[in-house]
């Protein structure tokens, strides 16, 4: 039986009179990619300061590997942080930055360099050691800040939204870089991300929080697919929500029910399913958004891949009466925030 | 306007030509009024000045031994201040910029400020009343407090000059992310290494903007001196007793050229040694 890698229980954080994080239970596995999702104020950066020691907790303990570390100082801790200004040292250059954690430890001189070139190597940055960090691009010193990091040989990485100050393009490839290097270490990565996307490519398992508080847990598709509650339904991803009057009148029973944009099929001239007027035409390049005003009262987004149509014809949609309909299996019954938050109590 | 917007060059002529004026006639008309009347004499006999070319008063200063210790005292003052400064500023200018709460900072701020709304001469002769025969601090150290002298004005030149360090470094402490400093820790670096490692080396430029304040002010001081001093003499007492008991104003001006002189040697090495081109 091993030891979880990181476990929280009962953590508290309040900043005065502000409630960051109100009672949380945690355990992350070893060599897990785990990320905490959420909307920004969610709690999710005060967790991760906790957990590498900037802050300490109101109340509850922070186990790392089995060893309770709640009123360790930073350095006294296993764990080493990718911030999310990257924080790299200024005046001193590449290679120095990324052998600052081990010149601290008093790793001989040949050995630290060799291991930096190694690390330096491993993010694909050979050659770059004589640079200041003020001369590299963002995506450069985001790498840099990852080798001087992983470089430690830490049991638990923390990630910052590391990925927030890059544009898109270069989001995506480094995502699945972080992934790669993951795999390649078995380091446990701790990531904190407000973009449900990065959160649902990368993450063995995701954490979503509302209000300093986990809404789920679960792997990617459990937590898209079977979300625990509105909330998280309506922050992972975009959700068709149809609840009381709406539910009754398009499902024929009462709850709140979730059915995501890509499993809806639109028809223009079907006579089953809901129907509809077509409210608003989105082209957004391989997928169309139309937003359609239901007869029952409620506003159902849907994506179809553009297999076919060109944009002439999706303008005429516009006004169009239309059927939707759906698998049984994708409606998603959601239970209500009141069970959810019970559920989180316990 | 229009006109201005087609017109960058005028534009810009209308922005600077005040500030221009001001720097040309008031800042560098008087010093340069400084450095020819240092190369004239005075007529012994008459008190008249003469206005020729020579350069006796700058062979009188660096021949006779009293300008060559008073020069190297007043460095030896002026040093002594910076350095006290410094070590006095770096650990407040610190709790003032990533210690204190963000809604306390202003009113710190206001009082390191405070000092300096309250004139200067009071301040001086406030300090006169602490050092006194029979005053507080001797009072203080047991009847064996400093008096006045060397080391008086030592540390009421620190007194008055010490805000000059701390809002740069105040200033400089508050632009450095503190996730710098997190980021050290969390490497492993204990926080005096982390202060070491870290905060020093980043926080150069602003020690040097500190003391080159605090530096030139003590270099030319001459009335903390006068009133704490006892019989110690600064450059700028020399300054000072030539333009009146001595009436020998270009000999005051090949002297005040000395501090002059001695901040652009500063200057110069701190530019060579590369500290400011770090950030």
């Amino acid at each position: 039986m091993s030891e979880a890698a990181i476990r929280l229980t009962g953590l508290k954080k309040s900043f005065g009179p502000v409630r960051a994080v109100a009672g949380i239970d945690l355990e992350i596995a070893d060599g897990e990619f785990f990320s905490l999702l959420g909307p920004s104020g969610s709690g999710k950066t005060t967790v991760l300061r906790m957990i590498a020691g900037f802050e300490l907790p109101t109340a509850g303990t922070v186990a790392l590997s089995g060893r309770d570390v709640t009123r360790l100082a930073p350095f006294e801790r296993d764990v080493n942080t990718v911030f999310q200004d990257y924080a790299l040292f200024p005046h001193l250059s590449v290679i120095q930055n990324v052998e600052y954690g081990l010149k601290v430890r008093k790793v001989p001189r040949a050995e630290r360099r060799r291991r930096a070139e190694e690390a330096l190597a491993s993010v694909r940055l050979e050659g770059f050691g004589d640079r200041r960090p003020g001369a590299m691009s963002g995506g450069q010193r985001q790498r840099v800040a990852l080798a001087r990091a992983l470089v430690n040989r830490p049991k638990v990485l923390l990630l910052d939204e590391p990925l927030g100050a890059l544009d898109l393009k270069l989001r995506e490839q480094m995502q699945v870089e972080l992934k790669q290097i993951q795999r390649d270490v078995g380091i446990t990565f701790v990531f904190v991300t407000h973009d449900q996307d990065e959160a649902l490519t990368m993450s063995d398992r995701v954490a979503v929080f509302d209000n300093g508080r986990i809404a789920q847990v679960g792997t990617p598709e459990e937590v898209y697919e079977r979300p625990a509650s509105p909330f998280v339904a309506g922050f992972v991803g975009t959700s068709n929500l149809l609840t009381g009057d709406v539910a009754r009148a398009v499902l024929g029973r009462d709850g709140a029910y979730s059915v995501r944009p890509e499993k809806v099929i639109l028809t223009v001239d079907g006579d089953t399913g809901a129907a509809g007027t077509v409210a608003e035409v989105i082209y957004a390049g391989p997928v169309t958004r139309f937003v359609v005003d239901l007869d029952a009262g409620a506003r159902v987004v849907v994506v179809e891949q553009n297999r076919r149509t060109g944009t002439a014809a999706l303008n005429e949609m516009r006004g169009k009466r239309v059927r939707l309909t759906w698998h049984e299996e994708h409606v998603i019954e959601i239970p209500s925030s009141k069970e959810t938050a019970d559920a989180a109590q316990r | 306007m229009a006109f201005f917007h087609r017109h960058p060059r005028l534009r810009l002529a209308g922005l600077l030509s005040a500030p221009l004026m001001w720097l040309a006639v008031a800042y560098l008309g008087a010093l340069a009024v400084l450095l020819v009347s240092a190369f004239w004499t005075v007529n012994g006999f008459t008190g008249e000045v003469v206005r020729e070319f020579t350069l006796a008063n700058f062979r009188t200063l660096v021949t006779e031994e009293v300008y060559r210790n008073v020069t190297l005292r007043s460095i030896g003052v002026a040093v002594a201040v910076t350095a006290i400064c410094v070590v006095l500023a770096v650990p407040m200018a610190f709790y003032m910029a990533k210690v204190a709460a963000p809604r306390s900072r202003h009113w710190l701020v206001i009082l390191i400020l405070t000092p300096l709304w309250a004139s200067y001469l009071v301040k001086a002769y406030a300090w006169r009343v602490l050092l006194a025969n029979d005053g507080p601090v001797d009072w203080l150290f047991f009847g064996h407090g400093p008096g006045y002298g060397l080391l008086a004005t030592v540390v009421v030149l620190t007194y008055l000059w010490l805000p000059y360090m701390i809002l740069p470094l105040y200033a400089g402490l508050e632009r450095m992310p503190s996730s710098l400093l997190e980021a050290s820790g969390d490497l492993g670096a204990r926080p005096l290494r982390t202060f070491r490692a870290v905060v020093l080396p980043l926080l150069v430029p602003s020690i040097i903007a500190g003391s080159i304040f605090t530096f030139s002010l003590s270099l030319g001081d001459y009335i903390t001196v006068q009133i704490v001093g006892g019989k110690t003499q600064l450059l700028g007492n020399l300054v000072y007793a030539n333009i009146g008991a001595a009436n020998n104003l270009p000999f005051a001006a090949a002297i005040a050229t000395v501090p002059v002189l001695i901040m652009v040697i500063y200057l110069v090495a701190v530019r060579r040694s590369g500290a400011l081109e770090e950030l």
